[in-house]
């Protein structure tokens, strides 16, 4: 194997952007599904906590979403034109509930009646369960193959995502994400321990979920996305990969199950980054199904290059950042939630 | 409509919207840091509670910014494709440090905002200056890759595709320094103004209010001082416009025949068809004098230019230029009016006409703002890199455009309906900050 050049380099910094997005901007949208999910005589404590755990880090965890288009656009320019000519719709869409999700979560911090409050909190909540799905769907056509040349007619710019398979998709990344939440939940709820069983069950749910709906994408893949069928059937990983994720989803339930949180949270960023590298691998090295590799579509030499440059002094400015972020406000958790601080 | 046309309304639209929250997350942060800092060099506590209410307005401004600026990444993308495939590799660069410098400003603002109790004073006041100097840096890269949209460098063009590219160069475009600096203090200049009507208005209700004296004097030192400045950074960046895009000057001023020593147009409305400027006030010699300090100096008109390779909103783009330079003008009288007031130690609460100055200035600068970029951009047309790819050849298939556009239009206006109304509410002091939750995730 030759040694990896700069190309692959930008690639894995792509895919890891995704990956840190889904872990954590993900679990985000995950939260106001849980949200909308809240139940019983513990439901507002249940949403206290939500918004109480999203507060502070949501802006941030989005912006590895902005990274990620960023890294597209400048190292990829052609693969970027392609997806958003396509795929105008469904990303389209998809801002909106970016918006709506950013900004009705604000606003019902400001609310001033309960029912503002009520109002804005059910748009955050609504937001939260479309942009995931739509973020999937995009997933899903960029994979599936239907998106070569340049579209003609305006049926061009709808079948290629109003399909069975990135439709699956979609709601895989809805599962996928309200486990994660549920999951990082059990450990915010700290010592209220019928908070975190209520989280634990949820989370247990959704991980069930999250098993039977990647199982159904990967049949779907068959005829929907046939090259990430034989791509993850037919290399030499592929048995370890189904194995190794496989055992993080087990896993997590087993830790789930005898409320083992810290390895339930282990287990389940296992689970997600498993997924996500398990499909870029099987349609490396092409980004855009079926004719688009990173290769064919990457910027001129210099550009990568500084690119790498800017990510690297980037991340060492970030890094040490986001850690102070996560400990500012790890240190809190006997701080009573929901009074104002100040 | 044309297709083209709603999708530069789209832009325009998103653009004009997200612009407002930018230059007040800009400058909003800057006066919060410099309250707090009086704060903790004073011990008066009515700084502290500026910085609070300031800081709260931060952050509503802030969520709606991150979020209406990840639109717009996507959307260079969703409505002019073949921009971002040809240009990403070269204008890339820019856009990713402003994510970086993005990214640092969430992550501080999240402190700063959710940690008042929870850190020391000191690294709290620290977590703030991050957030003012992240926010200016994101303004700044951003205006780097317009500036190279209007002054395209670090390429040459091979069968019309850029080869040899080089980001750096590109990010050195003769147009970057003028914009930027123009467009920094512009940020500064409006939002201070904006804010500081608001106190301004609430004194003259209530004369005595302590809050709004100390508040309205750190706005308008924050304002003011870009406000005086703002003039001459305009007047830079309009000898950088002759230079490098003579059509655009010439459409500012609506001079439709070269010549030398060029008459300034001040106010009135071009006529396209009898190549005359209606009901304005011509200055002889000025605009010579003014673009190449030579009163005799030929300035190139619009029939310097092919029909095709020139803007063709007279209109807009004239009146657009006398509307940003008035109020520029005007601004900065009102900067120098107390700027006079503070030498003469008067207080400027007591004067109720300058308090009426300054409402009345208070929404000028975004008007400016908005005007400013109308300027910019329509007046490039019809290019979107500046001779070298039009607007219209870098557009989407994409039909039925005009969905979107009303989606969006009626998003925006009720965002920024809601965050008037929440501002409103937020402005008084006494308000205690929303249930903000004081734990977090721990994950990653």
């Amino acid at each position: 194997m030759r040694i990896p050049g700069v190309i692959e380099i930008v690639a894995v910094a792509l895919l890891v952007s995704l990956t840190i997005y889904a872990l954590s901007g993900g679990a985000d949208y995950g939260g106001g599904v849980l949200d909308l999910l809240a139940r019983g005589p513990r439901a507002d404590r249940q949403r206290r906590l939500i918004s109480a755990a999203i507060g502070p880090i949501w802006e941030a965890d989005h912006v590895w979403l902005v990274l990620v288009v960023v890294i597209m656009f400048t190292a990829f320019p052609p693969a970027f034109a392609r997806i958003t000519t396509w795929l105008h719709i469904p990303l389209t869409l998809m801002l909106v509930g970016v918006v709506l999700r950013g900004s009705a979560f604000t606003f019902r911090s400001y609310g001033y009646s309960d029912r503002e409050e009520r109002r804005w909190g059910r748009v955050f909540a609504f937001a939260s369960l479309v942009t995931p799905v739509l973020l999937g769907v995009i997933l899903g056509a960029v994979a599936s193959g239907r998106i070569v040349g340049q579209p003609v007619q305006f049926s061009d710019f709808v079948t290629p995502w109003l399909a069975p398979f990135p439709i699956a998709v979609g709601i895989f990344a809805l599962a996928l994400f309200t486990f994660l939440a549920a999951v990082y939940l059990t450990i915010e709820s700290g010592h209220e321990l019928d908070l975190q069983r209520d989280f634990r069950n949820r989370a247990l749910a959704a991980s069930v979920a999250t098993g039977v709906m990647a199982a159904l994408v990967l049949l779907l893949s068959i005829s929907g996305a046939p090259a990430i069928w034989r791509g993850l059937t037919e290399r030499p990983w592929t048995w370890p990969l189904f194995w190794a994720t496989a055992l993080a989803g087990f896993g997590g339930m087993w830790a789930l199950w005898t409320e083992r949180y810290d390895f339930a949270r282990l287990f389940a960023i296992g689970e997600v980054t498993l997924f996500l590298w398990g499909w870029a691998f099987a349609q490396f090295p092409v980004m855009v199904e079926p004719d688009m590799t990173i290769y064919g579509v990457a910027a001129p030499r210099e550009t990568l290059r500084l690119l790498v440059g800017a990510l690297m002094i980037g991340g060492l400015l970030l890094f040490p950042s986001f850690r102070y972020l996560l400990r500012v406000f790890k240190g809190s958790r006997d701080v009573r939630r929901g009074r104002p601080i100040g | 409509m044309s297709h083209l046309f709603i999708a530069r309304s789209q832009m325009a639209m998103s653009l004009a919207f997200h612009i407002i929250f930018a230059v007040v997350g800009i400058t909003l942060p800057l006066m919060m840091v410099i309250a707090e800092w009086r704060y903790v060099a004073t011990g008066n506590d009515i700084y502290r509670q500026i910085a609070r209410a300031w800081g709260r307005g931060t952050a509503i401004m802030f969520a709606v910014g991150a979020v209406s600026g990840t639109v717009l990444s996507f959307e260079l993308g969703l409505l002019w494709p073949h921009f971002m495939g040809w240009a990403g590799a070269i204008i890339g660069m820019p856009f990713s440090l402003e994510g970086f410098a993005f990214f640092t400003e969430a992550i501080f603002m999240g402190i700063y905002f959710h940690g008042w109790n929870r850190i020391s004073q000191r690294a709290h006041l620290a977590a703030g200056v991050v957030v003012a100097v992240s926010g200016a840096a994101s303004a700044l890269f951003v205006v780097i890759a317009n500036a190279w949209m209007n002054a395209p460098t670090g390429f040459h063009l091979l069968h019309g595709k850029p080869v040899d590219i080089d980001p750096i160069a590109a990010m050195m475009n003769r147009a970057a320094f003028t914009e930027v600096l123009h467009m920094v203090l512009a940020a500064y200049a409006s939002a201070g103004f904006l804010v500081a009507g608001m106190h301004a208005y609430r004194l003259y209700l209530d004369r005595d209010s302590e809050f709004d004296r100390k508040a309205l004097m750190i706005a308008l030192l924050v304002g003011g001082i870009a406000a005086v400045f703002q003039p001459l950074t305009g007047d830079m960046a309009a000898r950088e416009v002759a230079h490098d895009q003579p059509a655009k000057m010439a459409a500012f001023e609506s001079l439709f025949h070269t010549q030398s020593g060029a008459p300034l147009a001040i106010g009135g409305i071009p006529d396209a068809a009898t190549q005359t400027v209606r009901f304005g006030i011509e200055v002889p010699y000025l605009l010579s004098l003014m673009t190449y300090h030579d009163p005799h100096a030929v300035v190139q008109g619009l029939d310097a230019f092919a029909p095709d390779a020139r803007p063709t909103a007279l209109i807009t783009i004239h009146l657009a230029f006398q509307i940003m330079v008035g109020i520029g003008f005007a601004m900065a009288g009102v900067a120098l009016w107390a700027a006079w007031l503070a030498i003469r130690r008067r207080s400027m609460a007591d004067s109720p006409w300058f308090l009426r100055a300054v409402i009345a200035a208070s929404p000028l600068g975004m008007v400016a703002v908005e005007a400013g970029w109308t300027v910019t951009e329509v007046g490039r047309q019809p290019w979107i890199i500046y001779r070298v790819l039009r607007t219209k050849d870098a557009v989407t298939p994409m039909p039925h455009l005009a969905i979107a556009f009303t989606i969006f239009t009626t998003l925006y206006a009720v965002l920024f309906f809601t965050v008037v109304v929440t501002l409103w509410r937020q402005m008084r002091s006494d308000q205690p900050d929303p249930m903000v939750p004081s734990i977090a995730i721990e994950h990653l």
